[in-house]
């Protein structure tokens, strides 16, 4: 029960993180794994390919709701304590703050020049056929230059997330700390 | 006497000759004002027509109803400012694989020569310049009218059309088999200078 109490534990504590946090955190990381994965693939689609234009729909709705996703994780990160980093060095506390910000800013703008690509002529983004999210900012030409700062910063992305995954895994196995494991299984209850 | 005569109707044959392209008046294309489109269709799958045109481009040209097979033309498009109201489509058509605009941003049409076929009909030919490459194309040409605007100013329109195959100029994205040629339009009125 105690072992089921620290999964369920909503909130963040210093010790760890909550189940929120985890589900965010987890869930994120594999949609924007797989959007990469699906981007780079669908814009090599032949013209006759019965994906080319449902792999676009899906990467636009999966988008969409990844930027709605990141706002509310950013309310959901200040609105809670920050689990400690006491047990990393100086320098990994820098390189730590670095990543995880960095992580906020490169998404926010990736996410943000993806919306651009679809809405800059004033045609509103379909999720998944749900809701619309509508055009806010027209400009001719606006969707190539949306359309190359996009490419730079997936890759930007995946780079921050080798960074991010190979200190995780030091921790873990070098380090022996609780790092990852925290972040797979949350806090303690006392 | 007679040797003086025959060389004064020479010398003047000889100034009707070279005055004759000079009374062709040169013409700034009114893009300023937009009374010319470049547009261009293309099929859809064999099952319509899509259209775009380009937004900006310029040109110049020099025509004399009097001597039409003088007139000279001269057109320079922006290629990035393709539009087909579909900003999405719009992104890749500007792509490497399509018209590779920053590789290519400028697409150029200057005649050789143009040949009149009876009133107001005319076939342009002349070098287009298009992603890189230059190919020899004819326009099928028609003055729509010309003469004094209600501004002071002198004006003469023209139309023409031509037919281009994609992969003539280096562009082989797999569009379908109705769409590896396209049409392209041109409606140009000019202001005399």
């Amino acid at each position: 029960m105690r072992w089921l109490g620290a999964m369920m534990l909503v909130r963040d504590t210093s010790e760890g993180y909550g189940i929120i946090s985890r589900l965010f955190h987890w869930l994120m990381a594999i949609a924007i794994i797989a959007m990469f994965v699906l981007g780079l693939w669908m814009v090599g689609l032949d013209y006759y390919s019965p994906y080319y234009n449902s792999a676009p729909n899906i990467h636009r709705s999966v988008g969409m709701l990844l930027l709605f996703a990141l706002i509310v994780r950013w309310v959901w990160r200040a609105a809670n304590v920050k689990p400690s980093d006491a047990d990393l060095s100086p320098l990994e506390q820098k390189a730590s703050f670095v990543v995880h910000w960095g992580f906020y800013v490169v998404l926010l703008a990736l996410l943000v020049s993806g919306y651009l690509i679809s809405t800059a002529g004033g045609e509103p983004i379909s999720v998944f056929g749900w809701f619309n999210v509508p055009s806010i900012f027209q400009m001719h030409g606006l969707e190539s230059r949306a359309g190359y700062v996009h490419k730079i910063l997936a890759y930007v992305t995946i780079a921050l997330a080798a960074v991010h995954t190979l200190a995780a895994l030091k921790h873990h196995y070098i380090d022996k700390s609780a790092t990852l494991r925290r972040m797979w299984s949350g806090p303690p209850t006392e | 006497m007679k040797l003086k005569l025959a060389a004064l109707a020479a010398s003047m044959s000889v100034a009707l000759l070279t005055a004759l392209p000079a009374t062709a008046a040169d013409y700034v294309i009114d893009t300023k004002n937009a009374h010319a489109s470049i547009t261009f269709r293309i099929k859809h799958l064999g099952f319509s027509w899509l259209t775009g045109r380009f937004d900006r481009f310029s040109g110049t040209f020099s025509f004399d109803d009097k001597n039409p097979d003088a007139s000279k033309v001269k057109v320079e498009i922006d290629t990035a400012s393709v539009d087909t109201n579909h900003a999405e489509r719009d992104k890749h058509l500007r792509a490497a694989d399509l018209l590779d605009t920053d590789g290519f941003p400028s697409a150029t049409f200057e005649s050789t020569s143009v040949k009149a076929e009876g009133p107001d009909k005319a076939k342009i030919t002349g070098k287009l310049t298009l992603h890189g490459i230059t190919k020899e194309i004819t326009i099928d040409a028609a003055r729509i009218g010309g003469g004094k605007d209600p501004w002071g100013g002198y004006r003469d329109g023209f139309t023409g059309t031509t037919e281009l195959t994609l992969a003539d100029f280096g562009i082989n994205r797999d569009l379908g088999p109705a769409a590896k040629t396209i049409e392209l339009t041109l409606n140009i009125e000019g202001i005399r200078q």
